[in-house]
């Protein structure tokens, strides 16, 4: 992350001085935390505390409808994760989607990227403000929108479809054709990778472009051998979030099939399990568990992300930090 | 290098094939990729006899046309009649021959056509019904969500704003023992998953009395979050210090600077985040489905348009035009201020 450079010398006096507050440090420290106490008290109620809460209530059979009769059971919730179908299958849906919907976005984010920053495409300002605008649409709206447009009767994706003679499944209700239905929808909120994407490519030097045409690249080269390593930083901010996203993805798999998790649990999410257990089921031990889990998962993956990030991250900077 | 060898003339030619090709290509993705939106708004003007009758054209909004005569309305049909097809209203139907009245000369009498009236093609006019807007406003009820979705939106806005620019101020100006820490820990948050936290804030919530009402959904905002801050903090870096210490000499406390010297000169970084905020509550469906589920009169407009969809699935016009009305103000709100908006993203996504 950034690193304030304001800090430095600072601390550096501070090294070399003793280890007494100066007036100055005081004041500093006063002010610092007055301002920032917002926060500090924010954190403390809303997140580390409740974080702590999830982790003990895991341990526990707490259902709010009697909540006096709540006792601690050991590791049972934990157990009954790993023989409990549905954990297993929304597990899959969130994978299976990830795997479709991550490349894909991607793909067709770095198209748009490199299509509205072309220097022939005319309007590329109106066409920048167009393409994002769909990520304005509040996610219910375009979820309904979406359903309807995949109607098998009066859908338009099934009528071009029929129109060129290609088959027309029923995107909502196939357990196989709903993953490219959710894709489908998802990328109509590729605006803000579109626009990080795109100020990653102007910020490329133009003399490393010019350099590439001398030593003869062609356009293609200079696309995967210069912009790709050039904005890895924005990629893997992108794909950080992205891969998260994944197992918090709740809104799209309600609206489309009204919470139900179908057809046949193919709308499962990690999330949405999480959901009927804690609130539909008023399983709350057993859905803090659920949710420990997926902290666990999202913490490994960032872990591991950040620590391949080294081998294919370029950070002009130089110090990766 | 090349390019000097070749022709003035034909590197321009080039030049302009390049830009038609990639315009028109841009411009067909556009197409494709708005085309829901087309599919919203003509389905919304449709009847609901179109939406249920095989025979209809798909696109635009038609009923079948009809003929009125001496008080009584007639249905419209294509008649092959003489190898011309006539547009005749039907008065009679049997299933081997039907009896007809021309509507331009309707007194002339009845005209017998032999056959099934079946296999003859409905006359369909163009019939836009915008007066499902009205249906569909007052079916889903849609003053009381949308008042409800401003309050969400505009109190919590307050906060946001208020709270991100008051803690991206102290991390942008002081120097403090642990200060890396604690900013590195707030970036961490952007990670963790809500559902880690969800419970016991819903048990303590609900403890409080505050489950079914609109706190849970504006409170926590006022206690800044990560993106909020992180974007305040790189504008903030870059308004010069020696702004605050002109001010600091001139005998303006902490937060006199704050608020006369550093907010004033902020107002493009504070739209921005406004915005986002705004916008996040307009979206936001899972907050107020754990919190007000059984709550229906506190509703947004995101649960109740879900709600409107689960329930009016036959009704697929009054759909899409709730669809419709509920994207209208944030689609409105991001042209207008889109310049701002779209900088605010590129701050918080790049500048890492």
């Amino acid at each position: 992350m950034a690193t304030p450079d304001l800090v430095q010398p600072a601390q550096e006096l501070a090294n070399t001085k003793s280890k007494r507050m100066s007036s100055r440090e005081r004041e500093q420290l006063k002010w610092g935390l007055f301002f920032i106490s917002p926060w500090l008290v924010g954190f403390l109620v809303f997140t580390l505390i409740p974080v702590v809460a999830t982790l003990i209530l895991a341990f526990s059979d707490y259902n709010p409808v009697q909540p006096d009769m709540v006792q601690l059971v050991g590791l049972k919730n934990f157990s009954t994760m790993l023989t409990d179908a549905k954990v297993w299958t929304s597990l899959g849906v969130t994978v299976k989607y990830a795997l479709l919907a991550i490349p894909i976005t991607f793909g067709f984010g770095l198209m748009l990227a490199s299509l509205v920053n072309s220097k022939s495409l005319k309007l590329s300002e109106g066409f920048r403000t167009l393409f994002y605008m769909p990520a304005m649409i509040p996610i219910v709206a375009a979820g309904v929108i979406w359903a309807g447009v995949a109607n098998t009767q009066t859908g338009w994706i099934n009528l071009g479809l029929g129109a060129v003679g290609l088959p027309t499944p029923d995107w909502l209700n196939s357990t196989t054709w709903i993953y490219p239905l959710l894709v489908l929808i998802g990328l109509w909120g590729t605006g803000n990778l579109m626009l990080t994407l795109m100020a990653g490519m102007q910020g490329v030097p133009s003399e490393i472009y010019e350099a590439a045409v001398i030593d003869g690249a062609n356009g293609w080269q200079r696309f995967v051998n210069i912009t790709i390593p050039m904005i890895s930083p924005v990629i893997f901010y992108n794909l950080t979030l992205m891969l998260i996203g994944a197992f918090k993805y709740f809104d799209l798999a309600y609206v489309l099939k009204n919470g139900t998790g179908g057809p046949q649990d193919a709308t499962l999410f990690y999330a949405l399990n999480f959901y009927k257990n804690s609130f539909e089921y008023n399983l709350m031990g057993y859905g803090s568990a659920l949710a420990w889990v997926l902290f666990l998962i999202v913490l490994a993956l960032t872990a591991v992300l950040f620590a391949t990030s080294g081998r294919w991250v370029y950070y002009a900077g130089g110090d990766g930090s | 290098m090349t390019t000097q060898a070749i022709p003035k003339r034909s590197y321009h030619q080039r030049e302009l094939l390049n830009k038609i090709l990639v315009t028109s290509v841009a411009m067909f993705l556009l197409l494709v990729f708005l085309a829901p939106l087309g599919y919203m708004f003509t389905t919304a003007i449709k009847s609901d006899a179109q939406m249920s009758d095989p025979q209809a054209p798909v696109i635009w909004p038609h009923s079948k046309a009809t003929f009125e005569y001496n008080g009584e309305s007639y249905e419209l049909f294509n008649v092959p009649i003489d190898g011309d097809v006539r547009e005749l209203a039907m008065v009679k139907k049997t299933r081997t021959q039907s009896e007809f009245l021309d509507p331009n000369n309707p007194d002339a009498g009845t005209i017998l056509w032999e056959g099934n009236w079946r296999t003859l093609e409905p006359v369909y006019v163009r019939d836009p019904q915008w007066q499902n807007f009205k249906k569909a406003w007052d079916d889903l009820n849609f003053p009381r969500l949308f008042l409800n979705t401003l309050i969400i939106a505009g109190f919590g806005t307050l906060g946001a704003v208020g709270s991100s620019v008051f803690v991206a101020y102290g991390f942008a100006r002081f120097n403090f023992r642990g200060k890396n820490i604690l900013f590195m820990i707030l970036i961490a948050t952007i990670i963790l998953p809500v559902q880690a936290t969800l419970i016991p804030t819903f048990i303590f919530f609900s403890r409080i009395g505050w489950t079914n009402t609109l706190l849970p959904l504006i409170v926590p905002h006022y206690f800044a979050n990560a993106y909020n801050v992180f974007l305040m903090r790189q504008y903030f870096m870059q308004i010069p210090r020696a702004m605050d210490e002109a001010a600091m000499i001139d005998g303006a406390g902490r937060l006199r600077t704050f608020w006369s010297v550093i907010l004033p000169q902020s107002i493009p970084a504070l739209t921005a985040v406004s915005l986002f905020h705004f916008f996040f509550a307009w979206n936001d469906f899972f907050s107020p489905l754990v919190y007000l589920a059984s709550k229906p009169e506190l509703w947004p407009l995101s649960v109740g348009l879900q709600r409107f969809n689960a329930l009016y699935g036959r009704q697929p016009n009054l759909i899409q035009a709730g669809a419709l009305i509920t994207l209208v103000l944030p689609v409105l709100i991001f042209f207008f201020a889109q310049r701002i908006f779209m900088q605010g993203i590129v701050f918080t996504g790049v500048d890492k």
